[in-house]
């Protein structure tokens, strides 16, 4: 049996096909810039996600070896915050807040309806990789309730419409779906 | 991380931050209010801890009174201070603890009957001792996998009472830290490295020291039927005063 971090330390990382060296690089980058400490395990991870959207198995086995970090204690970190996702986005993502201002404002209701209409609970992706549906506890945007983040624009004022017109636009894949995410956006709800 | 195993455990400064040492030797101080009440013959009930391994403060069972405090210690992590005055048994404490029990009875599936370490195990001596006759809670029943794919232990989550004993040993004593936690709250369970299945874990070195401390069946030698595991944690303390020999 070969010591515990010398196994997945040597062996040479194999991420995803599709994964060339350059994202790779940035997470060399980051964990030298802490000197390979251990501690730098969380800011390592933030790394990863964000050069791959999501940590995968074989890229926690290279951060572990290189940071001399227990396989277990990565795989604990990165299930223990929210923040890490062990499984690949989709390519559009739809945050539905559900903070006490949305839900009284009826994000339950539309969340209820997407879900349905997607065939997804949140949390999870679609089975075509199109959209994930996530939900959020609380945006800080309350004065614009009930609110949601469509591939990264806050939208405010939802309607189960709005939500479902711009999901119908995902799925017929809108080229540009960008420009029309913030058609509700300025309106002001406050009174 | 902690990297030598043999150091005591470091003494937990924030469970109580404005302690007044009442004696050191060569430098320690690090007495609980649980081995000093131990060293003195009174009993005090744990579950989380284990001679010869770091303390955790998990289960709670431990808590006891402090004069002029509203609030419960839990024995295990709160070091001996002058005046303190210290109740381990009150009607009070003996409903908290019942009640700690019974949750964690309710959280998981634990039937006696079909169990393995049934007659040795350590959750239900505790439920005999503290007179626990029904859970007012009602159970999750959880539903979680076996895994017995280890060819000489298996690990079945539904008798796993998070005490967390099998982590700090593997991390501790045998240094391979093998085991961590993944998820938290309601989701928390053991895994092996990357959440792989115990026999195709690339860092487990099949010591069984997890086996052993786990107070539960949840961690189990295979080929035992209903009663037929005991388990038997007293080499911890050897191995802790050998290594502790060994060092220069």
């Amino acid at each position: 049996m070969p010591p515990a971090t010398a196994s997945p330390a040597l062996s040479s990382p194999s991420p995803s096909p599709a994964a060339p060296d350059k994202r790779l690089r940035i997470i060399d980058r980051t964990m030298r810039l802490h000197g390979y400490a251990s501690h730098a395990l969380i800011e390592t991870l933030h790394a990863v996600q964000e050069a791959f959207g999501y940590l995968d198995p074989d890229l926690m086995r290279y951060v572990a070896g290189r940071l001399k970090v227990p396989l277990s204690r990565v795989y604990a970190v990165a299930t223990f915050y929210h923040f890490f996702t062990l499984k690949p986005p989709g390519e559009h993502t739809c945050v539905l807040c559900k903070g006490t201002a949305c839900h009284i404002g009826g994000a339950a209701e539309i969340l209820r309806q997407v879900e349905a209409m997607l065939g997804v609970h949140a949390g999870e992706t679609t089975a075509d990789k199109k959209i994930s549906l996530m939900i959020a506890r609380c945006l800080g945007s309350c004065g614009l309730a009930p609110a949601g983040v469509f591939d990264g624009t806050i939208v405010g004022n939802l309607t189960l419409d709005t939500v479902v017109n711009k999901l119908q636009e995902w799925r017929s894949h809108d080229a540009d779906h960008r420009k029309s995410a913030g058609d509700c956006e300025n309106r002001d709800r406050c009174p | 991380m902690t990297s030598n195993a043999s150091i005591p455990p470091k003494p937990r400064t924030d469970v109580n931050p404005a302690r007044i040492y009442t004696l050191r030797i060569n430098g320690r101080e690090d007495e609980t209010i649980l081995t000093v009440a131990r060293q003195n013959g009174i009993d005090i009930p744990t579950l989380c801890h284990l001679d010869g391994l770091a303390e955790r403060g998990a289960c709670r069972l431990c808590i006891v009174e402090i004069q002029g405090s509203p609030k419960l210690y839990a024995a295990c992590v709160t070091l001996v201070k002058q005046d303190m005055d210290v109740i381990t048994d009150s009607p009070r404490i003996r409903d908290y603890r019942r009640k700690i029990l019974e949750l964690i009875f309710s959280e998981r599936n634990h039937v006696c009957s079909v169990c393995v370490v049934n007659g040795n195990c350590e959750l239900q001596n505790l439920a005999v001792k503290l007179g626990m006759t029904h859970v007012r809670y009602g159970y999750l029943n959880l539903t979680h996998a076996v895994d017995a794919s280890h060819p000489r232990f298996s690990l079945d989550h539904n008798r796993c009472v998070l005490c967390l004993r099998c982590i700090r040993v593997c991390k501790d004593i045998e240094g391979a830290h093998t085991w961590d936690i993944a998820g938290r709250g309601i989701h928390a369970r053991i895994i092996s490295d990357l959440n792989q299945p115990w026999g195709e874990s690339e860092t487990c070195t099949g010591c069984g020291k997890c086996v052993q401390v786990c107070p539960t069946g949840a961690l189990s030698e295979k080929g035992k039927s209903v009663a037929e595991m005991t388990k038997r944690p007293e080499f911890l303390p050897y191995l802790q005063m050998m290594r502790k020999e060994a060092e220069p």
